[in-house]
């Protein structure tokens, strides 16, 4: 009886609530009068396409290539404690069960996770026993090797970026709050124009205060036109079809959408950003979804990735803020859990400082 | 397979059962899956190796031997231990005997400080403070404007006498130490009582903006230094947190984003290595979504456990046994759920309090705070004021309710015929629903049988889930249940519906309510 009582209980507080709280949104008094929603404004009254400033000298970005070796330095002062120490545990006289405690620790403390420590642990364990080495030129090129192994230098990290013939390349760009979206899309935008692109940048952040107004300052300074929404709170979708369009209609070859900051587990706002993608397809293909993750982000950082990829399908990363003392070791996390690869990483905040992502001298910047 | 730390120790502890007395090994193996869940949930390496100390100290005295189950006993200490560390009181903000009351904030960029400012200054408005913020980002492009955007959003008046940068190019032009220090000036003058200092967001290895933090703090000699980090922060909370500590040596942490899914073990990492309390909740980007820091429900968030029990324990006292009894029997002998039950349950939950306080206790309600701001509690005495207009033949018999009869009741409740129309309509579905319940069905299609909850849970969210199983639900509560539910070869209600995934059955085992529960149900 008791537990019928108990039961009865929660069912009854659940049909209530249910009752209660699930409302049916309401059509307005009179039904509507119009297919667009108040917040919706025509496309053509809205946005208005911001002309190129009249920038007498416009910034000359610096090209792509090469930058990850400048920014090595930056790199290394985030990972030497990694790289470094577990170089120095892994050359002690004696290796027993504390030391291969302490690295897995190590791992830990970069975000690894507990599986792919645990992993790292096993497999360096094994090749120790069976190398018997300890020559520490032989144990550096082992980790490199292992490591090497963990960031997966095999997966395809390019940015599909090429035009298709009288359509640009669009490039979507999301995340949760505060990651660093805008900036990505600023600086992903000269990138492109060191690479002579024809850019153009759509703010489908329609609502944090004033993120238009920060995408739009650094397009003028590459002379990138923004395509924007005049008022606050509009719908998203529309902007970023606008973009596409004016993309479309200006022959740019990329067209780089920046979308508001969402946590994964906002389900109105996922479906939002489907809609965005959904309703830029229909102007053109989107090539490329990039998840911005913040090197601080720790096991959240997975459910992110993983509702992000349901939601839009997420083609790559781009990890920020990598200039800390975070690791950002969660992307390996998802790299192996997804197969979605780091196609770009932040290395501080000059325009200059994003630089795509090459597994191997990645390595090398923890371990030398 | 095993998400929640308490089915995992239950899962460890399973051939146990009847031992009464934990040998050392059985010690080592829970604790080991203590660190695992603690490591899942982000709390800082050197952190979890202390606190599983204490646990395993703790769980070797002899408490554990006079448990029942030894698994829920090591929960029960963990838990405690947890709520220990994180901190009992809640700590209030401390205001300035004379003067205005300066509060500073800091934190990473990205934290979410600029917004939190507002949310602030919202809340102190809330309490008969006159609040002002101050822009000292003036490194951040935009962040005055947004700063102003934000003020104005909470009606809370903003001094920027500098237009910061406006965009990257820009050397940052202004002294952030002068502004702070004339905004200081500006709320004495003004006699605003509060003054709340937004500064520049930075990396905690820069020394330079560190340092400016340093001067802004020491120019305007702030009551309280509020240190802002994000829940989702991994184990670098540590080293951000220590330069925090040592760079502008805070009084207070703010928690942010707190209504994502990130289990925050960064709380708990900053509490134990700076020792300095977290005292504030931020839950969302409305000015409104903020709250003072509650240790113990952290706890239960960072070991995955959800906060019905507090619910039942709140029903069981509260609750009408005759009552109960009754409504267990209607629901046995699957009866029809009339208004008159509905009307008698209701009484039963006003007893109860502040339905907006129970409904957030609900498993599941993190998904739904939306809604949950939203609701209105004079809402239930609208729908009160329906079923009441109905005859007591109406009320247990909905069906004889036609057009004419609707549009009386709704002239005697004063709304409009719709609404009643709408209250009948979602009355039919639980109704329903409680049917199958009754029969030890699911409720298959609750996000869509119930309409309006599409937009709450269900979406993108919830496509990957059913597919598979490894796939874990956002919401912690949830996650244990879908995961009670696999484990007895169900297959799980449509997650992303906070009532779906509810009893499936009558019979306790296959009830899907979360570990521990079994003791409510007098076992």
């Amino acid at each position: 009886m008791w537990i019928l009582i108990v039961a009865a209980v929660v069912v009854v507080l659940l049909v209530v609530f249910g009752i209660l709280l699930l409302r049916r949104p309401k059509a307005p008094r009179g039904g509507y009068t119009d297919t667009r929603d108040l917040d919706d404004v025509p496309a053509t009254e809205g946005d208005t396409l911001v002309e190129d400033r009249p920038v007498s000298t416009l910034e000359r970005p610096e090209s792509a290539r090469g930058r990850l070796a400048r920014l090595r330095g930056r790199l290394a002062k985030s990972n030497t404690m990694l790289g470094k120490g577990l170089l120095v545990l892994l050359s002690r006289e004696r290796i027993d069960q504390d030391t291969w405690d302490e690295i897995e620790d190590t791992l830990l403390m970069a975000d690894l996770g507990t599986d792919a420590s645990l992993e790292l642990v096993e497999n360096l364990k094994k090749r120790v026993r069976v190398e018997g080495t300890k020559d520490p030129a032989q144990l550096k090129s082992l980790l490199r090797e292992e490591m090497l192994a963990l960031v997966d230098p095999t997966l395809d990290r390019s940015l599909r970026t090429e035009a298709a013939p009288g359509k640009p390349a669009v490039v979507l760009v999301v995340g949760v709050n505060g990651v660093g979206k805008t900036t990505t899309v600023g600086k992903l935008a000269r990138v492109l124009v060191a690479e002579d692109k024809d850019v153009m940048l759509g703010a489908a952040d329609t609502f944090r205060a004033a993120a238009a107004d920060q995408l739009e300052t650094w397009g003028a300074r590459v002379g990138v036109p923004t395509v924007r929404s005049e008022h606050e709170g509009a719908d998203p979708a529309s902007v970023a079809f606008d973009a596409v369009k004016a993309g479309i209609d200006q022959e740019a070859d990329v067209v780089l959408v920046d979308t508001a900051g969402r946590l994964q587990n906002k389900a109105g706002l996922m479906d939002q950003l489907g809609k965005v993608k959904r309703v830029i397809e229909k102007a053109a293909e989107v090539d490329e979804v990039l998840l911005v993750i913040d090197a601080t982000t720790g096991q959240n950082g997975m459910t992110q990735a993983k509702v992000f990829a349901e939601a839009v399908d997420i083609t790559g990363i781009v990890l920020t803020k990598l200039d800390g003392t975070a690791k950002g070791g969660i992307v390996v996390a998802i790299q192996r859990g997804l197969g979605v690869p780091v196609k770009l990483i932040g290395l501080g905040e000059g325009p200059d400082d994003l630089a795509p992502f090459n597994a191997e001298q990645f390595v090398d910047a923890i371990i030398d | 397979m095993f998400n929640s730390l308490s089915d995992r120790l239950t899962a460890t502890f399973k051939n146990l059962r009847g031992k009464g007395r934990l040998s050392e090994a059985d010690v080592d193996a829970t604790v080991r899956e203590i660190r695992r869940a603690l490591l899942e949930a982000d709390v800082a390496v050197p952190v979890v190796r202390e606190f599983t100390a204490i646990v395993k100290e703790r769980a070797l005295g002899a408490e554990v031997s006079e448990a029942l189950n030894p698994g829920q006993q090591v929960v029960k200490i963990v838990n405690e231990e947890l709520q220990n560390v994180l901190g009992g009181e809640t700590r209030r903000i401390n205001l300035a005997k004379s003067g205005p009351t300066v509060i500073m904030l800091a934190g990473l960029q990205g934290a979410g400080k600029t917004t939190l400012a507002g949310k602030l200054g919202k809340w102190l408005t809330d309490q008969g403070h006159k609040p002002v913020l101050v822009a000292s980002d003036l490194q951040r492009p935009n962040a005055v404007t947004q700063l102003q955007v934000v003020g104005q959003r909470a009606g809370v008046p903003v001094f920027a006498p500098e237009p910061g940068a406006t965009s990257e190019s820009d050397d940052p032009t202004g002294d952030p130490v002068k502004v702070a220090r004339d905004g200081v000036d500006f709320a004495r003058a003004k006699l605003y009582d509060v003054v709340i200092v937004d500064t520049a967001g930075r990396l905690g290895i820069d020394q330079a903006l560190m340092n400016q933090a340093r001067d802004i703090r020491d120019a305007v000699d702030p009551d309280e230094v509020l240190f802002v980090i994000d829940a989702m922060i991994g184990q670098d909370a540590v080293n951000t947190a220590k330069a925090f500590d040592e760079g502008v040596d805070f009084t207070g942490v703010v928690l942010s984003k707190l209504d994502g899914d990130a289990r925050g073990g960064a709380a708990l990492s900053v509490r134990a290595v700076t020792g300095k309390p977290i005292m504030f909740a931020s839950t969302g980007e409305g000015v409104r979504d903020f709250e003072q820091f509650h240790p113990d429900r952290m706890a239960s968030r960072i070991l995955d456990m959800g906060d019905v029990l507090t619910l039942i324990e709140q029903a069981e006292r509260q609750w009408d046994k005759t009552e109960a009894e009754r409504m267990a029997k209607k629901f046995t002998d699957q009866e029809d759920f009339t208004f008159e039950d509905f009307l008698a349950q209701m009484q039963q939950l006003r007893k109860m309090g502040s339905m907006k306080k129970m409904l957030a206790m609900m498993p599941g309600a993190a998904g739904m705070r939306e809604q949950l701001e939203n609701f209105d509690e004079r809402e239930i005495d609208r729908v009160e004021a329906i079923v009441r207009s109905m005859t007591p033949h109406e009320r247990v018999a909905p069906k004889i309710i036609n057009g004419s009869r609707r549009a009386r009741i709704a002239k005697g409740s004063g709304v409009s015929v719709s609404e009643v129309n709408q209250l009948m309509e979602r009355f039919a579905q639980a109704q329903k629903m409680m049917k199958r319940l009754a029969q030890g069905k699911g409720v298959p299609g609750m996000p869509g049988g119930i309409p309006g909850m599409g937009g709450a849970g269900g979406g993108a969210a919830k496509k990957g889930k059913s597919k598979k199983k490894s796939s874990r639900s956002g919401n912690p509560a949830k996650r244990a249940q879908e995961n009670a539910a696999l484990a007895s070869g169900q297959k799980p209600a449509a997650p992303g519906s906070a009532f779906g995934a509810q009893g499936k059955d009558l019979d306790a085992e296959s009830l899907n309510l979360p570990k521990g529960f079994e003791k409510f149900l007098g076992k």
